[in-house]
């Protein structure tokens, strides 16, 4: 098995362990049991989502993808800290 | 100088910011870059956030060091209390004395503690300087406790005070 | 997948090990969130991802990228800046606000959040 190989391979499987990820990730933020949780679980779920779609940018050799994952990054970090902010007083800003 | 640069590191760190993301080096990127960097931090002057001062640079480069490094160990750690069937993690809250009273370093120890796997840093009662953490694997406190005093509060201290 | 076939072998072995890594510590954090009983011990796991798992998948494609076009790819190191920044700060917003939510609920488990005015109902 050549070295070129390892690393389709390799690069196949960790899409999969990321897509479990972020099953595992939504399956927590359905369940709950409460708001936090789910609050939690959609930063997880962003975080998988963005080391995803890296990994798809090492598959493709495509610069665009780092982009996107730039995005999800601050698309992600301002929706948690809104969400958080909410959670605490019932006010998103102060 | 300082009407031009009131936050240095902050536009070196715009500029450095604007070079990366267009991944280039070329005369006009770096012109474009120093307006950026300059506007961003005449921006942030409006705001009047105090200027923090880094006495040992050196030192700065240790700790960092000592972060990645505690990383690397507790994520192992983490993992196999994840990991493991039977053991069931005895987590809790434990508060901390702190002497640090710079605000620059209670950020970064704040910063330290949370992306540590396995503590998460909760709340600081500026008054008292109490540190409430909460830490995954509570066996013994004060082993915790001396972590936090001797490992890091340590060196913030020198590197900030 | 398109790999040229002049990229050196131990950048492929050395990519690979990477992103199985961060992607196994990415899927370990999240197993954690499912696994573990309380929301406070639920917190903890998936830092594993934001810290180490992205961490080693930024790692394996600035590797990847300076390879394939011989040049120093250094962009990923915005978003390993971004995260590590941007983390910290979500979680400690997030735990907070739950610690205030339980407190004011009466949940007696939690300790009295020290910004809470006073004055406030006590469990």
């Amino acid at each position: 098995m050549s070295a070129h190989a390892i690393l389709e391979w390799s690069v196949a499987v960790a899409e999969l362990a990321l897509v479990l990820a972020m099953a595992c990730a939504a399956f927590r933020m359905l369940r709950g049991p409460r708001a936090q949780d789910r609050v939690l679980a959609l930063d997880a779920f962003y975080v998988a989502g963005m080391t995803l779609i890296l990994t798809f940018g090492i598959e493709t050799g495509d610069d665009v993808y780092f982009e996107a994952a730039l995005v999800i990054a601050l698309m992600g970090f301002v929706a948690t800290a809104a969400l958080s902010k909410f959670l605490m007083r019932g006010e998103p800003i102060e | 100088m300082t009407r031009f640069f009131p936050y240095p590191f902050l536009s070196a760190f715009l500029l450095g910011m604007w070079l990366l993301l267009n991944q280039s080096l070329s005369p006009g990127h770096v012109l474009l870059g120093c307006i950026v960097g300059i506007a961003g931090s005449l921006a942030i002057s409006t705001l009047q956030i105090p200027t923090g001062r880094v006495h040992r640079p050196l030192a700065m480069l240790r700790l960092a060091f000592i972060v990645l490094f505690d990383i690397i160990r507790s994520n192992i750690a983490v993992t196999r209390i994840i990991l493991s069937p039977s053991r069931t993690a005895q987590s809790g809250f434990l508060s901390v004395n702190l002497d640090l009273r710079n605000e620059y370093a209670l950020a970064i120890l704040a910063c330290m503690l949370t992306s540590t796997p396995g503590t998460v840093w909760v709340n600081f009662d500026s008054r008292k300087g109490v540190l409430l953490l909460h830490v995954l694997d509570l066996v013994d406190e004060q082993t915790w406790i001396d972590l936090i005093k001797t490992r890091y509060e340590r060196l913030l201290m020198e590197i900030f005070e | 997948m398109t790999i040229p076939s002049d990229l050196p072998a131990w950048v492929a072995i050395l990519t690979s090990v990477l992103v199985l890594l961060g992607a196994g510590l990415t899927l370990i954090g999240v197993i954690g969130l499912l696994r573990l009983k309380t929301f406070y011990a639920r917190v903890h796991a998936p830092t594993l991802g934001t810290t180490l798992g992205i961490g080693c998948v930024l790692l394996a494609s600035m590797l990847y990228f300076s390879a394939v076009e011989s040049r120093p790819v250094l962009h990923e190191i915005l978003i390993a800046i971004f995260v590590t920044i941007t983390t910290p700060i979500s979680l400690m917003l997030l735990v907070s606000a739950a610690l205030r939510r339980d407190w004011t609920e009466g949940d007696p488990s939690v300790p009295r959040p020290p910004d809470l005015p006073s004055g406030d109902e006590t469990p």
